[in-house]
């Protein structure tokens, strides 16, 4: 839609402009950037120039002028290339549980290089200091932090904060003063590579990039709290080790004017402390300035996305004005955001939010690898066997150090340690990624004049770890039989897990004792009270069990118009002799009758039935009335189906405006109806009726059967893999205020799928990539919890 | 001075059986005693004294829960007039974090016996099945706090959920096949495997973990 191209297009006009304006300015660092800039720049003039000076030339009819759109067209071309190697590396189901896609991206970015070095072709100036900083950054740690699954990660934090801050510090200060005692081996020919040089090549060396193996890890299934290590890891590793870089850059710059004295140390661990928490400070608040500005927002709902979007990435900024981490304020803004905002904003809303930033931290990535593919083939290289090889055996080695002493300690303090096997997969996941890559290149010459055996030596450590521990981390994980997760989505889990939570809660106040659940009651209680009022737009709490409920039961109608309707005349038998309490069978009979009416699409005006209520209706017409609707609904269901996967929205014959009629509850005997909103149609109000418990009064009224029309069947997402699926989107979508709470008669059982409201129906969904599935899949799959199910008094 | 060394001597003996250690019995001694403002017993209407539990929307359960025959190991129904100290600690340690270097077996019984407090919360009335009733009552009262919450929702989420375990439980069934309720095998099969086995505990700040089973 008109929204979304033109907000696509947007940073590709800033990068143009920032490339031109780069190649004014003297001061970068890639010589052919310059060159090409200035040379781009130069046919910009004369372009428009030779429009203007020279009036009298033949008018050619056909001409070619490739220089103008160079940069853009070739930026361009790498990202659609990318693409089709996504895709096809996706339509081979089995190839993205065996190796992570990032070695894809290596792989194509490789193929371009060749083709520019053969071409002998200057490549397009993608990667500056600034562009990566930022416009390619942000948005990966943006989907980093929106996605991150809320109530795992914070259940482990302890374990994660841990992991991830000491990790990173003794990997860094490990793997650099290692190589440095290396490089005094006069042998090698390093010895010009002072200590603060190899200190800050430590550092960007170990920012590893496990997500790349949390898709593999999808496949596998390990548990959860291994899985959250590895995620929360990825998440705080890349702000740590920028925050780092930067203040070892400062601290490279400082020593050749004065020598470094314990001072500038203290201060350099203060500063880093100041900036990580800092950042982390920023991002919180503009996380609520955004998420309550997002309460105003329901007459112009177009802009929503934009409003997250800009909050996210002014946090970034504005945290890297005061030399604060960006990167942990982003992060903290789409964490503290994401559970206000997506109750705010309407539907459309969040789901271009979702594939938008999915997007845009896809295409980011996928340039840095191009790139990074693009520098492996070509003459800036200096290799140097004793450095390169040393690199490698560091980065191993003080990564199991660091795994095998950090987790001992902290399988102190844990209820349920990581046994040894957790331990090794997640040493064997040390992944590195683009992140390395960048922060090498961006090495300034200056001070770095052996910056090419830097950049070689991580480029081969990014190519040995992505290819052979990402290709065969899936297998071990098989073969150390991980204790897995046995997530499967359903009703009784879900009702389980609150009852839990209640009860510990209580046993905890009972017995006065004090554990991380009361922590997490009373900030529930002050969310409650005080965050939401002012945050949310309408407060009507959602209950995520009623949510996913909704979601498996329309997952349930889906897969029973495809299994065929025998199963369903299956379950509805002992719902309701369950109903009426083990006291009523259905015949045989009844249920040939049922399979006989199917053959008939019968649409008979329903009465308003108290199929519940034992006493006051005689059974046989109450089931019959059920039956029917059943079959009512089957039929529109398989109608539906027959013509086609992906539904317009609700205008097929039949299925316009149709709503369930929903069972009544006998006790007080109300009765609700639901309304789907077609697109078209919004607001229109659920209602409420009010029923006597005499069946006479209730035959009286009458009422038109609808059922909600089959719209969200993406058959096309079924590499989904289902235990992963989260109802974070159920959550949000089918509670919305105008819509009422009720569904009719539960039939079938949990298997999850994903639901997207009838406003999508007809828009493509991209699979953007196995990275983006795993993460979207990810990200969801534990957000059971952020809407919280009850009300405080 | 007699009754503190009745007491340390009690709290001793307690330490041996039910393999607490002194200082968490001393605690819950102490929180025992405030609850029964020093009597020797609690009734269920001391319990109403704990602010914090009105927030919660099964604190009737809760409270019966304590008192729960089942779980006291009394008997196999009803529920007891009053509980003593030893009993406070019986229920307690249903919520100890299971020591994961015990061998299998034992990690297996405990386990149970967790599980098995949480069915007879869920099971009111003794007859060892969970029935649509009883399992709505559960929903209702977890809905309870939300006001904006239809009633009717409990009653179809329950139904939900009890189709479920039917599937789970039972699997494909005949026509004229009834689903009386859930039983604690059922239970047990809902729960094979899952990762809610590690959440089942309440943690002093101390952090020991120690062997629930006696």
């Amino acid at each position: 839609m008109f929204f979304r191209m033109f907000v696509a297009f947007s940073p590709w006009n800033w990068l143009l402009l920032l490339v031109a304006l780069k190649g004014a300015d003297a001061s970068s660092d890639l010589n052919s950037s310059n060159s090409t800039a200035q040379q781009w720049n130069s046919n910009l003039n004369a372009r428009f120039a030779a429009a203007s000076s020279e009036p009298d030339e033949r008018i050619s009819v056909f001409s070619l002028d490739y220089d103008y759109v160079q940069i853009p067209y070739e930026v361009t071309l790498w990202i659609l290339l990318a693409s089709l190697a996504k895709i096809g590396f996706h339509l081979y189901h089995r190839l993205p549980g065996l190796m992570p896609e990032s070695c894809l991206l290596i792989l194509v970015g490789v193929l371009v290089g060749c083709i520019i070095f053969g071409t002998d072709h200057k490549s397009p100036p993608v990667m500056d200091s600034s562009i990566y900083f930022l416009y390619l950054l942000p948005p990966i740690i943006l989907e980093g932090g929106y996605f991150m699954p809320t109530r795992p990660f914070f259940e482990n934090i302890g374990s994660i904060l841990w992991w991830a801050v000491l990790g990173a510090l003794i990997n860094a200060f490990g793997i650099g003063l290692s190589l440095y005692l290396i490089c005094q081996i006069k042998a090698f020919g390093l010895s010009d590579v002072n200590l603060l040089q190899n200190l800050l090549f430590g550092s960007l060396i170990s920012a590893v990039d496990p997500v790349a193996v949390l898709a593999v890890f999808e496949e596998a299934r390990v548990n959860e709290p291994l899985y959250m290590m590895i995620f929360g890891e990825a998440l705080l590793n890349d702000g740590i080790t920028v925050v780092l870089y930067n203040i070892l850059i400062a601290f490279t710059k400082m020593h050749k004017f004065e020598d470094i004295e314990p001072v500038d140390i203290l201060a350099g661990c203060a500063r880093f402390i100041i900036v990580g928490l800092g950042g982390a400070f920023f991002g919180i608040i503009f996380g609520f300035i955004s998420a309550f500005i997002t309460r105003f927002t329901q007459n112009i709902s177009a802009i929503e996305p934009l409003i997250v979007f800009m909050f996210s990435y002014l946090s970034y900024l504005a945290a890297e004005t005061l030399y604060l981490s960006g990167i942990l304020a982003i992060t903290a803004c789409a964490v503290t955001m994401k559970k206000y905002v997506e109750e705010n904003v309407s539907q459309t809303s969040y789901t271009t939010i979702k594939y938008f930033m999915k997007m845009l931290s896809s295409v980011s990535e996928t340039l840095i690898f191009i790139f990074m593919g693009v520098s492996t083939v070509g003459k800036n290289h200096e290799w140097n066997w004793a450095f390169v090889c040393f690199t490698l055996a560091f980065c191993q080695i003080w990564r199991a150090i660091s795994v095998f002493a950090l987790f001992y300690v902290s399988n102190q303090f844990r209820t349920f340690p990581f046994s040894i096997k957790d331990q090794c997969i997640i040493f064997y996941s040390g992944v590195r990624g683009a992140g390395s890559f960048s922060l090498a290149f961006l090495l300034p010459l200056s001070l770095f004049p052996r910056k090419k055996m830097f950049v070689t030596a991580t480029l081969v450590v990014i190519y040995f770890t992505a290819f052979i521990q990402g290709i065969t981390i899936g297998p071990l994980v098989r073969y150390l039989d991980v204790k897995k997760t046995n997530k499967k989505e359903s009703i009784n889990e879900e009702l389980h897990i609150r009852l839990m939570d209640h009860l510990k809660a209580g046993i905890e106040d009972v017995c006065g004792q004090w554990s991380h659940y009361q922590v997490r009651d009373k900030f529930k209680k002050f969310d409650h009270r005080y965050l939401r009022k002012i945050l949310i737009r309408t407060n009507q709490p959602k209950s995520s069990i009623v949510s996913l409920y909704k979601k498996l039961e329309m997952k349930q109608a889906i897969e029973m118009v495809e299994t065929g309707v025998i199963r369903s005349t299956v379950f509805l038998v002992p719902y309701q002799t369950q109903r009426i309490q083990g006291t009523k069978r259905l015949s045989p009979e009844d249920v040939e009758s049922m399979r006989d009416i199917l053959t008939r699409n019968m649409y008979q005006v329903r009465q308003r039935t108290l199929s519940y209520n034992k006493y006051n209706l005689k059974p046989q017409s109450s089931e019959k009335q059920a039956k029917e609707i059943l079959i009512r609904r089957q039929n529109t269901l398989r109608e539906s189906m027959r013509k086609g996967h992906s539904l317009p929205g609700g205008k097929q014959a039949g299925t316009k405006n149709i709503r369930y009629l929903s069972f009544p509850y006998s006790s007080d005997a109300r009765i609700a109806e639901i309304t789907d909103e077609d697109s078209s149609d919004s607001g229109s109000p659920s209602i409420l009726f009010n029923a006597q418990s005499q069946t006479d009064q209730l035959q009286e009224r009458q009422l038109t059967q609808e059922i909600i029309p089959m719209k969200r069947l993406h058959k096309g997402g079924k590499t989904f893999s289902f235990g992963y699926q989260s109802h974070a989107s159920q959550e949000e979508d089918t509670d919305r205020v105008r819509r009422a709470a009720v569904r009719p008669k539960p039939l079938f059982h949990a298997v999850s799928e994903e639901y997207e409201t009838e406003e999508e129906s007809e828009e493509e969904i991209l699979p953007i990539g196995s990275r983006w599935t795993a993460e979207h899949k990810n990200g969801r799959e534990h957000h059971k919890s952020h809407s919280p199910l009850l009300q405080r008094k | 001075m007699g009754a503190v060394h009745s007491v340390s001597r009690e709290v001793r003996e307690l330490e041996g059986k039910t393999g607490f250690s002194f200082d968490q019995i001393d605690h819950l001694h102490w929180r025992f005693k405030k609850l029964s403002r020093d009597q020797p017993t609690i009734r269920k209407e001391n319990f109403n004294r704990i602010s914090d539990l009105e927030f919660n929307p099964i604190r009737y359960r809760i409270v019966r829960a304590f008192f729960d025959n089942r779980n006291l190991r009394r008997g196999p129904s009803g529920l007891a007039e009053e509980i003593n100290f030893e009993d406070f600690l019986t229920i307690r340690s249903y919520f100890w974090p299971i020591d994961v270097s015990m061998d299998e077996e034992q990690v297996e019984l405990c386990w149970k016996e967790k599980l098995r407090f949480l069915f007879h919360m869920y099971d009111s009335d003794s007859d060892g099945r969970i029935s649509l009733e009883e399992y709505k009552n559960v929903v209702e009262e977890l809905f309870s706090g939300n006001p904006h919450m239809e009633k009717e929702s409990a009653h179809f989420v329950t139904e939900g959920a009890m189709m479920e375990a039917a599937n789970v439980c039972v699997g494909q069934m005949e026509p004229d096949q009834v689903y009386e309720g859930i039983t604690f095998e059922d239970f047990q099969k809902i729960w094979q495997g899952s990762d809610i086995e590690t959440k089942m505990h309440v943690r002093l700040l101390n952090g020991e973990t120690m062997a629930l089973c006696h």
